[in-house]
Formats: C-alpha cells, sequence, structure tokens
C-alpha cells in the first residue's frame, strides 16, 4: 500500500505514533509513514478524524502518547526545530488588533530574522500573498479571504524548511486558491516541505502525497495517483469516498 | 531569553492597545475621574481623603492591569497566537517579560497622571517624595500585570476572567487597609491579609503619605510586591505550556 519509490530523503519520520486523549479516547491510532522533503503533503480525512491532532503533533504542540515523530532528524517539538518550520492554525492566527505590518515584523522578530532583514522580508512576503496595499491595515478591518492571507504570510515570514498549515485555504475564492497552491509549488520546488490539511478534494489532487485518515488511523498513503489506482476510481474524490466507506466496514 | 524578543513584545502588546483609543482613555481618564469623585465622597472628611486617595493609586493599577492582562493573555490562548509563538525559538519568559514591561510602562503614566491630578488639584498632601508614590503605582501595575498573567490560566473563556476578579482581586481589597485599619480587623483576617500582596502595596501609600523619607517598611513593601509579582510571572510562565 504505501509507496516506497517516492521516498528518496524523508524529512518527517512518523512512528507508531498515537495519542490518547482524556477519556481514552485514541485520537491518533498507530501511525506510521515516511514524508520526502521539498513534497506537498496532504492530510485529508473527515472532520474529527485526527488531522488537527496529527499537524498539533509535528509541530511539538501536543504530546504523543506513544511513537516517536522525527522531523529533518530532530524530535518533534525539539527546540531546535523551531526555527526551521512555521505552523498555521485553523484560528487566523495573528494579531486582529494590529495592522498586517505590525504582525508581520512581530513575528520576524520572533523567529530571530536579523533586524537589518525584516524590512525587505516583510516587503517580499506582502507581495507572495498578494497584500501589499493592507499593510498598514488592521487585520480586524480585513475581508476573510485578506486576513487568511495575512496569516499565511507569517507562516512564511521566517523561510522555515517545513510549513505545518491547517486548512489554510479555507473560505477562499477559487482564483485565491489556485494562486496559493501555485505558491505552495513554488515552495516545495525550493526544497520546502509543506504539510496541508483540507477537505477539498480538488486541493488534494495537486498534493504529492496523500495521508488519508479516519477515526485516528492511517487509511491509505500515496500520490493521487497511487490512490486512484489502488482504488480503481477517476478521482481522489472518489476513492477517498471509497476508502472510508471500506474502512467503515472493516 | 532574549532582550530584543522581550522588547518587541513589549512594543507589540503597546501597539494593539495604541490602535483601542478607547481602551486607553478607560485607563487613563477613569482613575483621574474616581479620585475626584472620591475628594467629594469624603467632602466633610478631608483627613480621611489625604490618607484613602494615596490608596486608591495602590489600587486602580493593579486592578486595571489585572483585567486587561488577563483577557489579553486568554486572547492569545484562543486566537491561536499562543499556538503560534510556542512553535517559535521564543522562552516563554519573553512573553511574560513583554507583556509585564508594556502594561508597567502603562502603569507609570496611569500613576503620573492620576498622582498629578491628585497632587496639584485636589490637594492631597503627601510628607513622603511623589516619586515614591509613583514608584508604588507602577509596582502595583506590575503586580496586577503578573497576577493577571498567572490567573488567567484557570480561565477558559474571557466571562471567566473577568469574574476572577472577585475572588482573587476584591478579598485583597476589602483586607489590604482601606476599609478599615488592618489591626482593628479580627486578628484572623489581620494574619490572614499578612499573606496578601495588596496589603503591601497599600501600606507603601500609607507610608509615603505619613513619613517625609524613605522606611524600612518601605524597604520591605517594595521586596514583597517586587517579590509577589516575579513569582507570579514565573508560575504564569509554568502555565503556558509548549506541549499539551
Amino acid at each position: 500500500m504505501i509507496n516506497e519509490s517516492i521516498m528518496t530523503q524523508a524529512a518527517i519520520k512518523i512512528e507508531h505514533v498515537s495519542v490518547i486523549l482524556p477519556g481514552h479516547l485514541r485520537a491518533l491510532n498507530d501511525i506510521s509513514v515516511d514524508l520526502g522533503q521539498g513534497r506537498i503533503i496532504g492530510l485529508i480525512g473527515p472532520s474529527g478524524a485526527g488531522k488537527t491532532t496529527l499537524i498539533r503533533c509535528l509541530v511539538g504542540r501536543r504530546r504523543i502518547s506513544a511513537g516517536s515523530i522525527t522531523i529533518f532528524g530532530l524530535k518533534a517539538g525539539s527546540a531546535a526545530l523551531r526555527k526551521q518550520l512555521s505552523y498555521m492554525t485553523q484560528e487566523i492566527s495573528v494579531y486582529p488588533d494590529l495592522t498586517v505590518e505590525e504582525n508581520l515584523r512581530y513575528f520576524a522578530a520572533m523567529y530571530g530574522l536579523p533586524r537589518a532583514q525584516v524590512k525587505s522580508r516583510v516587503a517580499a512576503v506582502l507581495g507572495t500573498v498578494d497584500l501589499a496595499p493592507q499593510a498598514r491595515q488592521l487585520v480586524a478591518s480585513l475581508s476573510g479571504g485578506q486576513k487568511q492571507r495575512a496569516s499565511l504570510a507569517v507562516a512564511l515570514i521566517g523561510e522555515p524548511k517545513l510549513l505545518v498549515l491547517d486548512e489554510p485555504t479555507v473560505g477562499l475564492d477559487p482564483v485565491l486558491r489556485d494562486q496559493l497552491w501555485g505558491l505552495f509549488r513554488k515552495l516545495a520546488s525550493g526544497g520546502a516541505t509543506l504539510v496541508i490539511s483540507s477537505h477539498v478534494m480538488d486541493e488534494a489532487e495537486r498534493c504529492d502525497d496523500l495521508l488519508l485518515i479516519r477515526d485516528g488511523k492511517l487509511l491509505a498513503h500515496g500520490s493521487p495517483a497511487d490512490l486512484r489506482e489502488q482504488t480503481h476510481t477517476q478521482s481522489v474524490e472518489q476513492s477517498f469516498l471509497k476508502l472510508v466507506r471500506a474502512g467503515g466496514e472493516a | 531569553m532574549s532582550p530584543r524578543k522581550t522588547l518587541v513584545t513589549a512594543g507589540r502588546v503597546l501597539s494593539q492597545l495604541r490602535h483601542d483609543h478607547r481602551t486607553i482613555a478607560l485607563i487613563l481618564v477613569v482613575p483621574c475621574v474616581l479620585i475626584w469623585l472620591l475628594k467629594y465622597i469624603f467632602d466633610g472628611q478631608p483627613r480621611v481623603f489625604n490618607m484613602a486617595a494615596p490608596m486608591m493609586l495602590g489600587i486602580f493599577p493593579l486592578i486595571m492591569m489585572f483585567l486587561i492582562t488577563s483577557i489579553a493573555t486568554l486572547r492569545e490562548r484562543k486566537t491561536g497566537t499562543l499556538d503560534r509563538l510556542m512553535t517559535q525559538p521564543i522562552h516563554k519568559l519573553d512573553l511574560m517579560l513583554g507583556y509585564a514591561i508594556a502594561f508597567s510602562l502603562v502603569g507609570l503614566v496611569q500613576a503620573s497622571l492620576v498622582s498629578f491630578v491628585a497632587l496639584k488639584f485636589l490637594g492631597v498632601n503627601i510628607a513622603g517624595h511623589s516619586l515614591t508614590l509613583i514608584l508604588f503605582a507602577v509596582l502595583a501595575a506590575f503586580l496586577g500585570t503578573a497576577l493577571g498573567l498567572f490567573v488567567s490560566a484557570f480561565a477558559t473563556s474571557e466571562f471567566q476572567a473577568v469574574e476572577l476578579i472577585m475572588p482573587i482581586i476584591m478579598p485583597q481589597v476589602l483586607l489590604s487597609g482601606l476599609f478599615v485599619a488592618r489591626d482593628q480587623m479580627s486578628s484572623l483576617l489581620e494574619h490572614i491579609s499578612d499573606f496578601l500582596p495588596l496589603t503591601y502595596s497599600v501600606d507603601a501609600m500609607t507610608q509615603v503619605t505619613t513619613h517625609s523619607g524613605w522606611t524600612d517598611n518601605l524597604t520591605r513593601d517594595l521586596i514583597v510586591v517586587v517579590g509577589c509579582a516575579l513569582a507570579a510571572l514565573i508560575l504564569g510562565s509554568a502555565t503556558i505550556r509548549r506541549q499539551e
């Protein structure tokens, strides 16, 4: 089921990871997978499947009950990794009562970006997410899509090697979504690894690897083409439905 | 820890306030109005007013900064910004001290303004130096911020954060000696008040009002207030967990 050929260099090694929540609820159940560098990794699955839990384990915000996650050779959550990764939560994780630019400057300093680079880096990411005209507006006054892009801009500010984005394109119009996926592809070509959760299936088609999660278990892993082939379907959406339903019967 | 990250955080917190004009007005104007009101409440007892007004200067900053800080930190927890910060190369104390510095500066502006109004316009007469008065008002703001940071960990909503002022701050105000001198309370309450930091903040204000120079009591008050604030900051920093 796992396609070995795509694994050139593992950026993320997930080994037998389980997360048990209070009340003995298993949020993640024995997940093991190796993920390559410079790839776009899509986390798909019904809501409540455990996508956000896995993401929080990757960025070190959630303690793993069993198993281990290694990122670039370091244990997930270790201090040395913090300079190399960025995390965009499902909430608009920026300060609404600051301007876009103030947010970016603040998070740039928190990443430890040298003072001299802050200005040019802020201007660069503002251009990347197409928010330069709104730089001096308070985030609270922006539209939903603009807020989302402001949050994404913060995720880009430190030029991280690993971007972990929890539903980054929710609520964006198709044109903007297409632009952002273009950006994700560009970042991946530059060597960055992206982990992106989504439940929009046409986005899943644009990932290099897909992890299909359901009830805390890894139902399937492979490229979109692999998944289609495995399930004898025409689209990731169909294979998703087929796998989820089959998983339900099992 | 990094001085740059601490100071940039303080700057960020102040920028957030700067964009919120109504909050600034509430922080700066309301205490002046209340002190002025107090003068006319004690219209027939100017000597009581002269004792009470400086005490209020030790209480206002604590209450306001406690409220503002607990809501601000709760927002950090709820809106994902804390999640983001905790995955970044910062020390938790950078964040805590950033808040403490920002709100202590706000406390400084507030205390200077209220002292100015009280001393110049309301005829409050203190034996000690007005800078000592302002120093302890700033320390009260620092204490309020530190308590707010710590206590917000026990609130899961903004509702609760505001409600926590009743069990955490109000008993300290009641027992601080503002209403009744502490040695006239039941001895149990007097002993309890010995363990409440606000008692020392209020005592310092009384010392400044009645003594012309620096006193041993002021040294003790300073140590207790700063010590409690630092303890609350360290405890608060322990309540922010990197991993849940």
